[in-house]
Formats: structure tokens, sequence, C-alpha cells
């Protein structure tokens, strides 16, 4: 087990605004993903600490999603290992890898749009619900406690996210910024321990990624949820992020803390171009 | 006769407390929306609350006379804590929330505050800048502010909690400290007299800061008891309370008149589901300004205009008959009987459903105040049946100076004096009154108290206006101060036309010049709901406000209804004048944050004249159209700027003959 945690670190840390960081929960060792003759991501390993939000980023085309998806376990790579909480993680179904307090949000928002806010948010705890098919449809007995247990959790979510006002509206008449925000609250409802943001800001005006930065801050602040995103707002990224992966053409260019990142001269070729002189 | 209730041994807010809980002890008396669900609190359970509080308060150290600021939208927490500081002899002062820092900082030192209760991690980043401002400027320990309290806790982990306190905390600690501090807090709140400060408000400052004004528990139980008395309010009614708690009418409704008569204060969820826990709650007594039912009147018209054409075809026949019936019927005059029966056909088709919708169904009494409201908005409301009456006050009167009794309602009169308020007029025309509500003074302002209220307990209202022969009715005209000449001598009355131009929907914004001109001017300001729905409706795009703005057809829209005013301002000889010869449309939204407007919404004239001093030279010079840049501040307090070029059209004026005399 002890190859779990990088040799450099120890087991946990204090950030400097009084976060404790714990050990490493997620570990990717040596990832190859192929898609046919195209290798999306080549040989890439990182970890995931308990708590700290990390951030993958790089230009358009990168590998950034195939990442994702290989950690949320809707890819399977050909090479290398995913290791979950001390254990190496088989291949999975997506409602096992929920079970295992792993959720998600889309890079292009999958709601559904003829359901209320409410009823698309009480679907991220549907993993959760005990009761019968019998129970449910009559709406008896167990159902009904479940259904007001669930229900009183995801109005947490639902104070927690400023979204009181649109409760009851149809997703489809929202607006991107609060699809968006409702597609987080999904995600959180499910209580996950591991959150995968994919791209949440995109798309959005300054004042919507003000609110969508502070709503991650505080998922992670308050929930102790650990955070996986990515985005491609430089600005947010280095004012969330604890640590941060660079990717590019499906090649791991750079890992660290923010600053680390910043005075990383592949990442600035990467992204900035390389002078020909 | 005016000491009874302190006789009686009502003398302040914690002996009205302690009374309802003794009558009313099993009524609700709050109401707060928090998950979904409505959540109450009896008088009992209040009062329990309040009382853990103070003590709370008095464990951190609180002194009889220190101020409490309380800056957070409306909620239960929040009215406890106005209550609890008055246990403890202290003073509370709510602060308007949306203030931003700048502004809180000049309250926050005037009053000296040593406590402040905060809503949320919004409002302690304020306060945290505001102490570091402060200490910036004089030196540690500049600012009087010792702690800090907040309600929500959220976001407030990684604080330095040296002298910060979650509500809670501050409660538990009070409860836990129970024996030891029942008895000082016993002895604070019997010692509460009659004319001990209650409340200290402070003005929303058209003109220079904002000044403190010191209410005493005589001037808010006289004047919760008389205007309870007038509108036969009991402990049955329901209130919603969403107005700002800084205003002076939240205090008197959510604090003096539901002490005073044992109501119920629900308050909403979050400030954006205002309209849906209205309907909801469906208060009995309700209270808004002219804004609110002139926005609610624009969401009904423009959803009619989206329904199906029976729906629309319904609506406008039976609104048609409500407006000639309706307020008739309201105020209890003779009507035929089949107009009756019609009535009361649109009332099960249309009336019911739409005043549930609105949230109106119980409204027994409905005040409007702060503005005029324009006759077609007031008479729409009271043609449904809905009770909606007008009062003239003002934070120094501790609100009520007129109100109208029920059956004497009309839109161009605010209503006979208050019981207990005595009126007269001054010679240029402004409204003076005397009253049991009558302020104590502006707090550490001797200069600006002794210039409003002189040694007889007459106060100035500011307001130039006439009392109507015969109704006994006081009628506003405008401000005293902007009420001016113009070049040749005409009377200019500014706000007298921006109302008129306000009452239509799709102009949200009006502001004319014209003091020691040759003629008038003004800025006109879209109503972008309003217009953008009309836009979508005629299939005109468009990509900002700016762009919207200043649209031919836009313009041509606004240049008709400024030439229907011009009419109407034409018929009355005293103000003929004050026609509007040439007028723009501003790129961008009159706004608090920009300084051209108060936190109330009231136009700063002032600002606005020397800020678009460009636009106003390009409306007297004649050209007809204008380049200017403009700085915007965003939420957040950052700035930015917006340059257009505005178009300037010269709009139609009536009786030319006048001008010609006017120019000999």
């Amino acid at each position: 087990m002890n190859d779990m945690s990088p040799p450099t670190s120890p087991d946990s840390y204090q950030t400097p605004d009084g976060r404790t960081i714990g050990p490493v929960v997620m570990e990717m060792k040596n990832i190859t993903l192929k898609f046919g003759g195209v290798v999306a991501i080549k040989d890439i390993s990182f970890d995931i600490r308990e708590g700290e939000i990390r951030a993958i980023i790089g230009p358009n085309g990168a590998g950034k999603s195939s990442m994702l998806n290989v950690i949320s376990g809707f890819y399977v790579p050909q090479e290398g290992e995913v290791w979950f909480r001390g254990a190496r993680r088989p291949q999975m179904k997506p409602y096992q890898v929920a079970e295992q307090g792993i959720a998600r949000t889309f890079q292009n928002i999958a709601l559904f749009d003829g359901m209320s806010v409410l009823d698309n948010i009480m679907t991220g705890r549907l993993t959760m619900m005990k009761s019968g098919l019998l129970s449910q449809a009559l709406w008896w007995g167990r159902a009904e406690r479940e259904e007001n247990e669930h229900r009183a959790q995801v109005e947490k979510i639902i104070d927690f996210l400023e979204i009181q006002n649109i409760r009851k509206t149809p997703v489809g008449r929202l607006p991107y910024g609060l699809k968006k925000r409702v597609e987080l609250a999904r995600a959180l409802a499910a209580e996950p321990k591991l959150l995968l943001l994919d791209e949440p800001m995109a798309g959005m005006n300054v004042e919507e990624k003000e609110d969508m930065s502070r709503f991650i801050l505080d998922v992670n602040d308050e929930f102790g949820t650990t955070i996986a995103l990515i985005e491609h707002d430089m600005g947010v990224v280095m004012d969330l992020s604890d640590r941060v992966v660079v990717m590019d053409y499906g090649k791991k260019i750079g890992d660290g803390t923010p600053d680390e990142i910043r005075n990383n001269q592949a990442v600035i070729d990467a992204y900035l171009g390389v002078a020909h002189d | 006769m005016t000491d009874t209730a302190s006789t009686s041994g009502l003398a302040s807010i914690p002996a009205l407390l302690a009374r309802n809980v003794r009558d009313h002890g099993t009524r609700p008396a709050y109401r707060e929306k928090e998950f979904g669900i409505w959540q109450s609190w009896t008088w009992a359970e209040a009062a329990q609350e309040i009382d853990a509080l103070a003590m709370g308060l008095l464990a951190l150290g609180i002194n009889p006379g220190d101020h409490v600021a309380i800056i957070g939208r409306n909620r239960p927490a929040h009215y406890w804590s106005m209550v609890a500081a008055q246990k403890c002899g202290a003073v509370p002062v709510p602060l308007y929330q949306d203030a931003v820092a700048e502004e809180m900082e000049y309250v926050l030192g005037h009053c000296g505050a040593r406590f402040v209760i905060c809503g949320d991690q919004e409002q302690v980043d304020k306060v945290i800048e505001v102490q570091e401002r402060m200490e910036g400027v004089g030196g540690e320990g500049a600012h009087g502010i010792e702690h800090v309290i907040y309600v929500d806790k959220r976001g407030m982990r990684k604080y330095d909690h040296g002298h910060l306190n979650w509500i809670d905390d501050v409660m538990a600690e009070g409860r836990a400290g129970h024996a030891r501090l029942q008895g000082e807090m016993d002895k604070r709140t019997s010692a509460l007299g009659y004319d001990d400060t209650c409340v200290m408000l402070y003005t929303s400052g058209t003109t220079g800061k904002p000044k403190g004004v010191v209410l005493s528990n005589r001037n808010v139980i006289e004047t919760a008891r008389n205007s309870s008395d007038f509108d036969h309010l009991s402990a049955g009614e329901d209130i919603l309370a969403y107005l700002p708690m800084a205003w002076v009418g939240d205090f008197i409704f959510s604090v003096g008149q539901a002490y005073w008569t044992g109501f119920c204060v629900n308050c909403p969820e979050s400030p954006d589901t205002m309209m849906t826990d209205l309907r909801e709650i469906g208060p009995t007594y309700f209270f808004a300004p002219p804004r609110v039912f002139e926005n609610l009147l624009t969401t009904v018209m423009i959803r009619m205009e989206d329904s199906g054409r029976l729906k629309k075809r319904l609506f406008d026949h039976f609104m048609a008959h409500a407006r000639r019936v309706g307020p008739a019927i309201l105020d209890g005059k003779p009507v035929s009987g089949m107009d009756r029966f019609r009535y009361a056909l649109g009332k099960l088709f249309i009336y019911g459903p739409l005043k549930n919708t609105l949230g109106f169904s119980r409204v027994r009494v409905g005040y409007t105040a702060g503005e005029a409201i324009g006759p077609e908005i007031f008479d729409f409301y009271r043609s449904l049946g809905i009770n909606l009456k007008q009062l003239y006050g003002q934070t120094e009167a501790t609100v009520f100076i007129t109100q109208q009794p029920d059956g004497e309602v009309r839109a161009d009169t605010v209503g006979v004096p208050s019981p207990g308020v005595e009126l007269k007029i001054a010679e240029n025309g402004e409204v003076f009154y005397r009253s049991p509500g009558t302020f104590v003074e502006y707090y550490n302002n001797p200069d600006s108290t002794a210039s409003t209220k002189d040694p007889e307990g007459w106060v100035a209202t500011g307001d130039a206006g006439f009392i109507e022969e015969g109704t006994g009715h006081l009628r506003i005209i405008d401000r005293a101060k902007d009420v001016g000449k113009m070049a040749d001598g005409r009377m200019f009355a500014p706000k007298y036309v921006e109302n008129k131009l306000k009452f239509y929907p799709n102009i949200l914004e009006a502001v004319v010049f014209g003091a020691g001109r040759d003629r008038c001017v003004a800025f006109i300001n879209i109503d972008l709901t309003a217009v953008g729905n009309w836009a979508e409706r005629n299939n005109i795009s468009y990509a900002s406000y700016l762009e919207l703005a200043n649209h031919p057809q836009v313009l041509d829209m606004i240049q008709s209804h400024v030439e229907e005013v011009n009419v109407s301002v034409a018929a009355d000889e005293m103000l003929s004048g004050c026609q509007i010869h040439r007028f723009l449309v501003l790129h961008k939204e009159l706004d608090a944050d920009d300084g051209e407007m108060t936190r109330t919404r009231k136009v700063k004239r002032g600002v606005i004249s020397d800020k678009f001093a460009d636009l106003v030279d390009a409306l007297y010079a004649g050209k007809t159209e204008q380049y200017t840049e403009t700085e915007v501040t965003y939420e957040d307090g950052r700035k930015g700027k917006i340059r257009a070029t505005l178009q300037i059209r010269d709009a139609k004026v009536q009786g030319e003959t006048n001008m010609g005399i006017a120019a000999e």
C-alpha cells in the first residue's frame, strides 16, 4: 500500500487557507486509452487526494474529457490501472460507480428537459432508494417515508445552490447558466465523495462564472467533497484548484500547484505556442 | 389619553412581546419558508428565541445604549435580533443590505455600532472590508465594531472567529448562561421607558449623507396603535415582510403593528421567490411601493398578450366591465343589479383566479406609498376588488402622515391626516406636520434636527402640496425643492411630468430638466421587460439594452408617449410650461450602484445632471445625436465603461401661443 502515496509528500497536509488535504483516494497509473488507431491518452499517471480540488487543463483535444471518463469508469483504458481507495478498480457499470460515491456533471448538459428542477435533482438520489416497485407505485409505507427523507436532502441542496425560485420550473425553460447549476445540484444529491465536473463554466458570463466558482469552493468546504474538474478558463482554474494536471495531445506535460504550473515552460509553450526563431 | 399605552405597562416592544406571549402565546408570530416548507414560530416560541439571543448578547458584553447594526434580508432571526437588542437596552439599527461597503462605512461609523448582526457571508465580507478601511484611515481600532454575528453559516468556516460568532452559538451561550444572565436582562428590559429610543433608521438620503432618525418607543407604539385602529387590524392578519428592513415602513408593519396587534409576519424563502411565497401566504394586509404594483400589472399584461384568443377576449371584456363598476362596488356605492351580476360572473371567471395568481385573494387592506401611482394602475387593482389605498409618510413621522379611509380612495390624493396628525401648509406650499410619531432627533446632528423640526414640533416634509377644499384630502405636487421656476417665470414641477411618463409600462424612469431654462427636456429609461416583450412580438431583434433603447421604432413609441403626456400637461394651466420639447432614451438604466438613485429608487437629480451634462447640453443645443461615455459599477464593485451615440428627438408641444407670450 505504500506505493499509493507519492514519497515526496506526507499523508495529509494543510493548505494555506486552512483546509486539510487528506491522503490519496484515487490514483491513475500509466493510463493509455485508444479509440481504434487514435491514442487519446498516452501513459498518464497522477493522483487525486482526499478533500482537494484537482484541475485537469489542456488545449482542445488534449484528452481531458476522455481522462474524466476514465476516472468515472465510463471508458476502460487499454493499459494501466485505476486505484480507488486502496484497491484496484475493476470494470464497473455506471450505477456501481455512483454507489462508490462518484458523481459527475457533463460538458453538454444532460438533464431531463421536460421534468422540473426538483424532479431532476431527485434523480440524483435514485441509487439510494431502496423501496420496491409496488411500494413506489402505490406511494405507501417505505416509499413515502423514503421520498420524504430524500426530498429533505434535496431541499438542502436547493437551498445551498440558491435555486429555490426555480424549484418547480421545467428544466427546458431555464437559461444555460442555471441548467449548469441544476446539473451540479443533481450530482450533489448523490452525496458524492468524489465529484467530477466537466467544464462547469463553459459558455458562462463573468458573473455566472463567479457564482459557480463560489459554489464549487463552498461544496468543497462545506461537504468536504473531493473535486476533479476540467476547465478552460485559466483564471478560474488557478484560483480554484489546489493542484493542476496539464495535458497536451494525450500526454501529461505538467503536474503541480497553480504557481508551479504558471511557471512551467512546457505548459506556457503548449498554451501560448512556441516562437520559431 | 396619549399615555394609555405607557400606563398599562406597554412602553416598549419587549413589553408588547410579553403581552403577546400572554394573550396570543399559541398563535403564529413568524413564518419563514425554508427547505421548501413554511416553518412557523408561535409568540411563545419567538419570545424564547429572543430571550436566548438577548442573553447571548449580554454574555458578549452588550451595554445599554449600544448600537446594534442589523444587515440582512427579511428573516425571523433578524427581527429577533432587533427585539433582543432592545431587551438588553441597546438600540437596533437596521441597514440596507444591498448597500456597498462605502455606504455602509459611513453609517456604521456614524452610529458607532459595537455589534453587527449579518445575514450571511456577503454581509460579513462587507463589514470586514469596512473595518479594514476604517483602520486604514484612523489607525488601529478606529471603527467601534467589536463583535460580528452571522445568521447563515454557509461559507463562514474559514473565517477568523476571534470576534465573529454564529448566531446559534450566541443563543446557545445565552441559554447556557440563563441563570446568570436572566436577572440582568429582565432588569434592563423593565427599565425601558416610553421615551427611550426604540430604533434608529437611516434615511435613504436623496441629498447628502444619510441621517440617523431616532424614533422613541412612544413614536413607534402610538403610531402602531393609531394606524392599526384606523384599518381595524387584528391578531388574525398575515403580512409578507419583503421590503428592506432598514426602511421605516417595514419596521412599523413587521415590528410596530405586528407587536401591537399580535399578527403574523411571514418571511419569503429568498428574494426571488417573493411572488410564489406571496401566493402561498395570501396576506390580508399588504404594502408595496407603486413599482411593485406596476411590475405585477406589466407581468399580467404581457402574459395576457401571449394567451389564447378566447382567454384574451374574456379578459378584455370583464376587465372593461370591472373598470366601470368595480371601484364603485368596492366603495359601497349604488350599482345596478345587472352590473352586479355581470361583476359576479367576472369574479368567477377572471377576477377571482387573477387575484389568486397575484396572491391578493385575501387582501383586506393594501397600501401603496413612496411615489405617485399611475391612476390606471391604481384603478386596475381596485376594480378587481382589492382594497388598495394610498398613504403619505416619511421616516421622520414614523411613516404615517396622511392615509385614505375606506370608501374615500382616489388616485390623485394621499388621504386625510392620520389619527393624531396635524397638518399645515406653509406659504411656499410646503407641507408641515406634527404628530405623536414625530421623530426625536437626527442622531448626532443637532443642526439638521433644528432645521427640520421647529421648537413647537412642526416638521417640514420637503414636499409641496395643498389640502383639497371640501374633502380635506392632501394632494402632493412635487418635492418642494424641485419645484422651481423656468427662465420666463413659469412653474417647473419635474416629478409631476415624470410620473405621468412613468405611468406608461414602457417607461421605467424619466428625468425632466428645465429649471431656469426656456423649455423642458427629458431623459427616458425604457422598461426592458415591457419593451423587450414588445420587440419580441414585433420581430425586432436586438443584442443589448443599448441597441434596444435606441432602436428607431422604440424611439417612435416613446415619442408618442411623450407627446401624449404633453397633451395632458398642457391641460393644466399652472404647469403647461413643463411640456417636453426634446428627449433622449438613456443608454443605461439609472442605478443606485452608480449613485444615480437612492436605495429606495428615487432619482438623484443633481448627480444625474452632472454626470450626463454632455447629454443635457446636447438636448438644449438642438443636436440630433450625441456621443457619450459613462462609467458603470457592476454588482461586485468593479467598474466599466459604456460608450454610445444617442439619438435625440423633438416632441410635439401643445399650445404654441403660450410659448409666444412667454417669449415676449
